[in-house]
């Protein structure tokens, strides 16, 4: 069987030019997702089989407006087509939205000056009619001296055409077309020329225009770009000129091959906007569905999320009754399943957000949202945009600070970075879920709203007040140089597409049960390990035990042997020894061991809890719940879990910074250690002094 | 004629830009489409006031007010304006 050949295609486009459509429509099921080396940026690949000989693999890059990144993921972009490496594309494929022809024009016409092949694909087609819009495909092929192709990626229209261009991709000339050179200054791009003989001079040009330096670039070419870099008022004069003129050849260009006839175009979007946008009704309309959000998250995700923990629970019990007992069967039962358990627990809730948040963005939504809050978010230190992030920070912070990307100034992104892990995230849910069963009665005020939910909702409110509080503040504190600015586009407004967002939902979950997931089943084996081994103490619990309550029966011997074993083992000295410190707060050593472990992820909390119990008390049939009600505070005689220290428990978790995952990526995306460190003892401490308030005076 | 910026449009006002000065907009805003000779229209302002939502080149955009207020136009005249004529 001969090789197969491989053909490397890069999907570049402006967003809402229907990328993704055509990315799944091209790849189906054959995706990945991969981080970029040493970013978090998400690198989405995927296949498509050509013909029996050849596959393409295709790497969908960030939607962008021009090869001029003005934010971290349009820089990638960039990158993209600076360094020749083995990634480099062999043909790029340039997604154009029918109308915004010309907006998208001005990104294909930056890329065709690259010199490398280049398709366009129009995407919409099925729209043209009804816009009224007419493209004279043969003519515009021979002004931009490329193939060019109509497609609908919805309709699943021109895809195999698709296909055959990128198999032919050889004969596509590469031919520059927007003759920029020399009209915006011929002498220097004469001397660029001279220097860069090796490389386009496009290319050359953007490695000296940018502000950033490239970190893969070699030494030589380094330095010739320096020397051409000094002045950056007169770059900065050309590039204006550059736009300038690639508008007015695009322009020369569509008043031959487009028209369109003014009065199909619809009113719908404006219509619309009106509404959406309206002082009043758009306010309430978002107020609607931000709490349609939290209702799905809430109520619609119970019925799994039981069944799930249900079946955990029994899998459990059924490792340990069908295995020989023993250390691996401990493991398993009380460490590896729990541990996974809990990572299964949140899928519904993660699956959820992400549906109901990509949906707001296909239909175009978002933009809106962004529109509405941008002032009100301004006062907060952050942006318009940073309304996404904050949605986004009720499922799950991670994915959340990365969202903060496509905010341009630095010093909103920032603020948006530091604030975002105020937000209630679904792993805190189960913490509260849990303590609220034990100390808030389940009532109903007024026959509906029960008082439990009530509770919840409350400290959702309480996580979003420290939000805006902690960005108000930094706001008035922080001293960083910023040039924030803030163009943003308002796509028109279109259905969602049920398999654009069903992959995204797939494809976030996934990122989400592979990446958190391993620091959650790490944690679980470690506490058990921890919790399961102790110095010499811990080794002699039994003869201790025995020694000292001979006259007790052999089960309630067994019992305090457990409990002393905890006890003395490793993880109860280190809830021990912090005893002293969260005694105030109405702590005990055993809540102590679960606040250290789930400084790893909050919800290890409850695992911990689970594991403490279930390591001392062997009754099977017990949930979680029902152990922690039984537990008794030994200073008091009340139950432990009781009304003050349950809301301690619950103010402390809706401040503290109680994930290393999130303090993981705040450095990535800040690159720094400043930030994480500075959100690290800033929560704590207000965690720490507003649990102290809240135990002293209710108690 | 009538000068004046972006920011000074009622909702459905047009007019041309003359004036960008560009040392004090980001390139984003020309690669976007919003050029000098090219038509704009006010399309909504946000309920406080801020930002807008305009109409230029094809695009449709939402900038700030700050901005906004430093793109110098020219009023195009109203039908109203063109009747008393």
């Amino acid at each position: 069987m001969r090789k197969t050949e491989v053909i490397k295609v890069a999907l570049v486009g402006n967003p809402n030019t229907g990328k993704s459509s055509l990315f799944n429509q091209l790849t189906g099921l054959n995706q990945k997702v991969s981080n970029y080396p040493g970013i978090t940026v998400e690198k989405k690949s995927g296949t498509a089989k050509l013909n029996d000989e050849v596959t393409a693999t295709i790497s969908d890059l960030p939607g962008t407006y021009s090869i001029n990144p003005s934010s971290l993921d349009e820089n990638i972009v960039l990158e993209a087509f600076i360094n020749e490496s083995n990634d480099y594309p062999d043909v790029v494929v340039v997604v154009a939205d029918i109308e915004n022809l010309k907006r998208n024009l001005f990104l294909f016409s930056q890329i065709k000056d690259l010199e490398i092949p280049a398709i366009l694909v129009v995407n919409m087609m099925d729209q043209m009619k009804k816009k009224g819009i007419s493209l004279d495909i043969a003519k515009l092929k021979e002004e931009l001296k490329s193939e060019v192709l109509l497609i609908s990626a919805r309709k699943k229209l021109g895809i195999e055409e698709l296909k055959t261009a990128i198999l032919n991709y050889k004969k596509v000339q590469t031919t520059t077309i927007a003759n920029i050179a020399n009209r915006v200054d011929a002498d220097f791009f004469k001397k660029v020329k001279s220097s860069f003989e090796d490389i386009s001079l496009y290319k050359a040009w953007l490695l000296i225009t940018q502000q950033h330096n490239f970190p893969n670039l070699n030494q030589t070419l380094k330095n010739r770009v320096d020397k051409f870099r000094g002045d950056t008022d007169k770059l900065k004069r050309m590039q204006n000129k550059e736009t300038i003129l690639r508008y007015q050849y695009i322009n020369d260009i569509l008043k031959k091959t487009y028209s369109f006839d003014a009065e199909k175009a619809t009113g719908l979007r404006s219509k619309l906007d009106k509404i959406l946008t309206h002082k009043i009704f758009g306010y309430i309309i978002f107020a609607s569905i931000l709490l349609l959000i939290f209702q799905s998250i809430f109520d619609w995700t119970q019925l799994p999320m039981d069944l799930i923990d249900t079946a955990f629970a029994q899998l459990s019990d059924f490792a340990k009754n069908q295995m020989p007992p023993g250390l691996f069967t401990s493991l398993i039962a009380e460490g590896i399943i729990p541990g996974i358990g809990g990572i299964a627990i949140f899928i519904p809730q993660i699956a959820i957000l992400f549906l109901l948040i990509s949906i707001l963005e296909e239909t175009g939504y978002m933009s809106r949202v962004v529109f509405l809050m941008d002032k009100i978010m301004r006062r907060f230190g952050m942006s318009g945009k940073s309304v996404i992030p904050l949605i986004s920070g009720t499922a799950c912070a991670i994915p959340a600070i990365m969202a903060a990307r496509n905010i341009s100034g630095w010093k909103e992104r920032l603020v948006t970075i530091l604030v975002t892990p105020f937000t209630t995230c679904s792993a805190r849910l189960p913490v509260y879920a849990i303590i609220i069963a034990l100390i808030i009665p389940n009532h109903r005020i007024l026959g509906i709203f029960s008082l439990q939910g009530f509770t919840l909702m409350a400290l959702y409110l309480l996580g979003f007040t420290a939000a805006m509080a902690s960005g108000f503040l930094l706001n008035k504190t922080l001293k960083v140089r910023d040039k924030s600015f803030f163009v943003i586009e308002m796509p028109n407004y279109k259905l969602p597409s049920l398999k654009n967002v069903l992959y995204t939902v797939l494809e976030k979950t996934k990122a989400f049960v592979f990446g958190e997931g391993k620091i959650i089943l790490a944690m679980s084996i470690i506490l058990w390990v921890l919790a399961s081994n102790g110095p010499e103490t811990f080794k002699n619990a039994e003869e201790t035990i025995k020694s000292e309550n001979s006259e007790l029966t052999e089960k309630q011997i067994d019992q305090k042997i457990a409990s002393y074993k905890l006890e003395h083992s490793y993880i109860g000295i280190a809830g021990k020894s912090i005893e002293p410190v969260i005694k105030p707060l109405g702590y005990d050593w055993k809540i102590g061991i679960a606040l250290i472990s789930s400084f790893a992820a909050r919800e290890v909390f409850v695992s911990t809890l689970a594991t403490i119990y279930s390591v001392e008390d062997d009754t099977n049939a017990a949930t979680i719940k029902e152990r922690m009600a039984r537990e008794i505070n030994i200073d008091t005689g009340e139950k432990r879990f009781n009304f003050p220290v349950g809301m301690s428990l619950l103010v402390f978790y809706a401040f503290a910074m109680q994930c290393m995952s999130t303090l993981a990526i705040v450095k990535r995306e800040t690159n720094s250690w400043k930030w994480p460190i500075l959100q690290l003892f800033g929560m704590t401490a207000l965690a720490y002094l507003a649990s102290l308030i809240t135990f002293t005076v209710l108690n | 004629m009538n000068t004046t910026t972006i920011a000074n449009l009622s909702v459905g006002e047009k007019g041309i830009i003359r004036d960008i000065p560009f040392d004090s907009v980001p390139l984003k805003l020309l690669e976007m489409g919003c050029l000098p000779g090219k038509e704009v229209e006010l399309l909504q302002v946000a309920p406080l006031k801020d930002p807008l939502y305009i109409r230029v080149n094809g695009s449709h955009l939402a900038i700030r007010r700050d901005m906004a207020s430093l793109i110098i136009i020219t009023k195009s005249e109203s039908l109203c304006e063109k009747l008393k004529l």
